[in-house]
C-alpha cells in the first residue's frame, strides 16, 4: 500500500518540470560548495561536479533526457538574457577596451582561428571522420552559436554541445594554471585567453576572480562568436571543399 | 528589476528577429548584447537596477551551462568509440587556444609599449 502511494507520488514528479528544476539547483548549489570548500581548486569545476551528479541521478532513476529537460530548460533559457547582460561589465571596463583595441582584435581572431584549426587538425590525426570533425571543429565558442556552427558544416549540433561545455570546463580547470606558467600576468591578457577559448564557463571563473578579468573574457567570448561563425566556414570549405 | 528582465529580453528578442531577418550568423543573444551595449554608450551609463539585476545573473553563469552539459548522457557511445581524439582535440587545442590569444595580446602590448594592471591567480 506505501509503496503504491510512493509509487504515485514518482510518477506524478517524474512528468513535472519541479522535480528536475529543484534537482539541477541542488547539484549545481552543491558543486559550488565543494568549489569553494576546495579553497577553489579548479579541478573541482562547479558544472563538471553538477552534471556528473544530474546523470548518475538520472541513470540511477532510469530517466531520459528528454524527461530532464522539461524541468532544466527553465534554467538553460537564462543563458540567452544572460548573454545580453554580458554588455554591462563590458561597458564598465569601456576605457581599458577603447585603449587596447586593435590588440585585443588581433587576439581574438588569432585565438579564434588557433582554437578551431588545432581542434580539426588534431582529431584529424587521430582519426576522426568529417561528421566529428565538424562537431568538435566550433567547440570554443559559446553553446547556442556553437550548435548553429556544427549543424552548417554538417556535424552533430547537440555533441557539439557537449563539447563545449567539456571545453569551457578543460579552459576553466587548465587555463589559468597554463597562464601563471607562461608568466602572464595583464588581467586583460589572462581574461581574452580564457574567454576567447572556454567561453562562457570560463567568463564565469574569470568573473569570480577579478573583474577586469571578467569584463575582458566576456568581451572575448562574444566577438570569438563572431570571429568563429564567420571564419570557421570559410576555413573548412577551403580545408574540405 | 522586472523592468531590468524585460529590457534583456526585449534586447535579446530584437536580436533573435534581425539574426533571423537578415540571415547573419550569428546568435541572437550576441546581437543583443551589441545593441544593450550601443544603448549603455548613448546613455553613458548603467541604471542602478540593470547592474544589479545582470550582476545577479552573471554571478551564477556557471549553473546555466548544466543542461546543456547533462546532455552528455546522449551521446556516451559515440564518445567512448572517439574518445582518444575527442579528449586530446579538446584539451590541447583548447591549450593552444589560451597560450596563443594571451600571448599576441602580451606582443601587441609590448610592441606599443602600454602596459596595465598585473595579477595572477591559480
Amino acid at each position: 500500500m506505501e509503496t503504491a502511494q510512493l509509487g504515485q507520488i514518482w510518477v506524478y514528479l517524474a512528468t513535472n518540470p519541479l522535480l528536475h528544476l529543484t534537482l539541477t539547483l541542488i547539484a549545481y548549489l552543491g558543486g559550488s560548495k565543494l568549489y569553494r570548500m576546495s579553497g577553489m581548486n579548479p579541478l573541482l569545476n562547479p558544472v563538471l561536479i553538477a552534471v556528473i551528479a544530474v546523470v548518475a541521478i538520472l541513470s540511477l532513476t532510469g530517466t531520459n533526457y528528454e524527461q530532464y529537460f522539461e524541468g532544466a530548460q527553465f534554467v538553460h533559457f537564462l543563458l540567452g538574457p544572460a548573454t545580453v547582460a554580458l554588455a554591462i561589465p563590458l561597458y564598465n571596463q569601456i576605457d581599458r577596451v577603447r585603449r587596447s583595441l586593435p590588440a585585443l582584435l588581433a587576439s581574438i581572431i588569432m585565438g579564434s582561428l588557433s582554437a578551431s584549426l588545432s581542434a580539426i587538425g588534431i582529431a584529424w590525426a587521430l582519426g576522426a571522420g568529417p561528421v566529428l570533425l565538424a562537431t568538435v571543429a566550433p567547440k570554443s565558442v559559446t553553446t547556442p552559436i556553437a550548435m548553429g556552427i556544427s549543424d552548417a558544416l554538417g556535424g552533430l549540433p547537440s555533441l557539439t554541445a557537449v563539447m563545449v561545455i567539456l571545453t569551457g570546463v578543460i579552459g576553466a580547470m587548465l587555463g589559468p594554471p597554463l597562464l601563471n606558467l607562461l608568466r602572464i600576468r595583464d588581467w586583460r591578457a589572462r581574461g581574452l585567453a580564457i574567454g576567447v577559448a572556454a567561453h562562457g564557463i570560463g567568463t564565469a571563473r574569470a568573473m569570480q576572480v577579478n573583474e577586469v578579468a571578467g569584463a575582458f573574457s566576456g568581451l572575448a567570448m562574444g566577438l570569438n562568436a563572431l570571429a568563429t561563425a564567420i571564419l570557421l566556414p570559410i576555413l573548412w570549405s577551403w580545408l574540405f571543399g | 528589476m522586472l523592468e531590468s528582465l524585460t529590457l534583456l529580453l526585449i534586447c535579446q528578442l530584437t536580436g533573435e528577429v534581425v539574426v533571423r531577418f537578415l540571415d547573419i550568423p550569428l546568435p541572437g543573444p550576441v546581437l543583443g548584447m551589441v545593441l544593450l551595449f550601443a544603448g549603455l554608450l548613448i546613455r553613458r551609463g548603467v541604471p542602478k537596477p540593470l547592474q544589479d539585476t545582470a550582476g545577479g545573473l552573471l554571478s551564477h553563469l556557471s549553473l546555466l551551462f548544466v543542461p546543456a552539459g547533462v546532455g552528455v548522457m546522449l551521446h556516451v557511445t559515440r564518445i567512448q568509440d572517439a574518445w582518444l581524439a575527442i579528449g586530446a582535440s579538446l584539451v590541447l587545442s583548447t591549450l593552444i587556444a589560451v597560450g596563443v590569444t594571451a600571448g599576441t595580446m602580451i606582443l601587441f602590448g609590448r610592441l606599443s609599449g602600454t602596459r596595465d594592471s598585473d595579477g595572477e591567480d591559480r
